[in-house]
């Protein structure tokens, strides 16, 4: 029998969640070991025994017994959460409390807590990613260190003084504390960015970028699923993601090289996802409020709906294009945006747009910047041009991928 | 065919990731199957907790666990069937225990009667 993929780091979040409402988020380490201890005994048992039919609620049952032992043993040299302190006194109410914060339903909202609690304002939008890559979808400190292509030590560093500010927040964020609104935003630009990692991400490997995707979308549920935190805001940006999700397999051809937007085989799409996306725009347009992600939505939806790139309306897109520079202003936008125009006014008009941009400088490291202006001036029929902007998008390729692809770009300017 | 146990040795736990938690799992499963489809399974055993008590002497004297060092404590057995000791000790280099520090399989002929 084979455990489905990844179950352990998907355990390993919830039970994290739900431990730290009990023990409090100040003893977070100590949940993290109830954790570990319980994967320790599933690999001492489960081969010997076999995998047991349930396997999550195997690992619960024996977190819940090893969180036990742990309150009862240290009830008076430690303090646990305030809010449920007086319960775990007494042996009566401790197992109950216990159970209570373990049951299905209470672990679905710990988790939705720890989400908020890990984007603390005072962290950096990097630390919060990266304590709910870690905390809540499992990665360990390597392994969220290769995420986001930074050393081990970094991110340990990074990953400690995020607990840190965690522990010392006294108990996990409140879902209806005054600052929900605030919290709410940062949360959904974490999974915003989280998800981006995946899919622009510098990291080569397919397989971590799928998962980051999918890790991404699976917490943006979780947002959907609860009253308070199902805004048309969280909508949206889960129909940014599905539509973008449905992109990924024309996204490599068939010798797994990047495929550009223009030139992706569309058959290949997802439609389910296209439609669940689509389905969630739809949903998302209530209320006064058009964020960034209803405009990315927009603009993915556009692209989604069309057949092939001369299908598509490429005025509608400089024009979402126009509503996202009023919203969130930025050189990576005003690119795109010019890129639109160049589809639907000519090359030479895109290339007086790029030259346009405010805050080039802020960009000047991406490739794609210079991949687009050797893509309109090849366009423009001067190759001489076009090619020494490709070489200074190879210079700044991130991974053999973006390498092989630059380089056929460049082949094919002659 | 003889008998043979195998003693599971693994040191200290170690820290892994769940991702690797599950990885190590599907190698222990991976070669318990494959033995077990080759027939040389005769009992999966079990698992031991690390701890328990130890009683000694004609005073019967209860003493708490652990008995030795962590790497010294048997966290489980295997009883295998194998052609001979050479043959039992080939399959136990399959064992994913070599994978962490101070993992060790002691492999231990059964006595036979008569």
């Amino acid at each position: 029998m084979d455990l489905g993929d990844h179950l352990f780091r998907r355990e390993s979040g919830r039970l994290i969640a739900a431990l730290t409402r009990v023990f409090g988020i100040h003893n977070l380490a100590l949940a993290e070991d109830v954790v570990q201890d319980a994967f320790c005994r599933a690999i001492e048992v489960w081969p010997f025994r076999g995998i047991p039919d349930n396997p999550s609620a195997w690992l619960m049952a024996t977190a819940r017994h090893r969180a036990i032992d742990v309150l009862r043993r240290e009830r008076t040299a430690r303090t646990f959460a305030p809010e449920v302190g007086r319960l775990l006194e007494s042996e009566w109410t401790l197992v109950p409390m216990v159970d209570e914060a373990l049951a299905a339903s209470a672990i679905k909202d710990d988790v939705l807590r720890m989400m908020f609690s890990c984007c603390h304002p005072r962290l950096s939008e990097d630390a919060q990613i990266a304590l709910i890559l870690h905390i809540l979808c499992g990665f360990g400190i390597d392994e969220t260190a290769a995420a986001f292509l930074s050393s081990e030590a970094a991110m340990y560093k990074r990953l400690s003084r995020g607990k840190k500010q965690l522990a010392s927040s006294n108990h996990l964020f409140d879902l209806t504390d005054a600052d929900f609104t605030a919290r709410l935003s940062a949360v959904q630009r974490a999974l915003y960015l989280l998800f981006n990692e995946g899919y622009h991400g510098a990291s080569a490997e397919s397989a971590v970028r799928a998962e980051l995707c999918r890790e991404a979308m699976r917490l943006t549920m979780l947002l959907i699923d609860h009253p308070l935190t199902a805004t048309p805001s969280s909508r949206a940006l889960a129909a940014l993601m599905h539509l973008h999700a449905a992109r990924v397999p024309g996204r490599l051809d068939a010798e797994g090289n990047l495929s550009p937007l223009f030139e992706q085989d569309r058959s290949r799409w997802d439609s389910t996802l296209i439609e669940q996306g689509l389905a969630l725009l739809n949903k998302s347009a209530t209320g006064p409020e058009a964020t960034e992600y209803h405009v990315e939505a927009a603009i993915a939806a556009v692209h989604a709906r069309a057949v092939c790139t001369e299908d598509t309306e490429w005025n509608q897109i400089v024009a979402l294009y126009d509503m996202l520079m009023t919203i969130r202003p930025s050189p990576v936008v005003a690119l795109n945006r010019a890129i639109a125009v160049a589809q639907s006014e000519g090359a030479e008009r895109g290339l007086e747009e790029i030259r346009a941009i405010a805050d080039a400088d802020r960009i000047a490291e991406y490739p794609f910047y210079y991949a687009a202006l050797g893509e309109l001036e090849h366009r423009c029929h001067r190759d001489e041009i076009a090619r020494g902007h490709f070489h200074a998008a190879l210079a700044r390729a991130r991974n053999p991928m973006e390498q092989r692809y630059l380089q056929q770009r460049l082949d094919s300017c002659r | 065919m003889s008998e043979f146990v195998y003693l599971y040795r693994s040191g200290a736990r170690a820290t892994r990731s769940p991702e690797q938690a599950q990885q190590e799992m599907q190698r222990w499963m991976t070669w318990l199957k494959d033995l077990t489809d080759k027939g040389h399974i005769k009992d999966p055993g079990h698992p031991l907790e690390r701890s328990g008590k130890l009683v000694t002497g004609k005073s019967r004297s209860v003493t708490d666990g652990p008995f030795a060092e962590a790497k010294d404590v048997v966290g489980g057995y295997t009883l295998v069937q194998a052609n001979d000791l050479d043959q039992a000790v080939k399959l136990a280099a399959g064992c994913p225990i070599f994978e962490i520090a101070d993992g060790t399989v002691e492999v231990r002929p059964v006595m036979r009667m008569g």
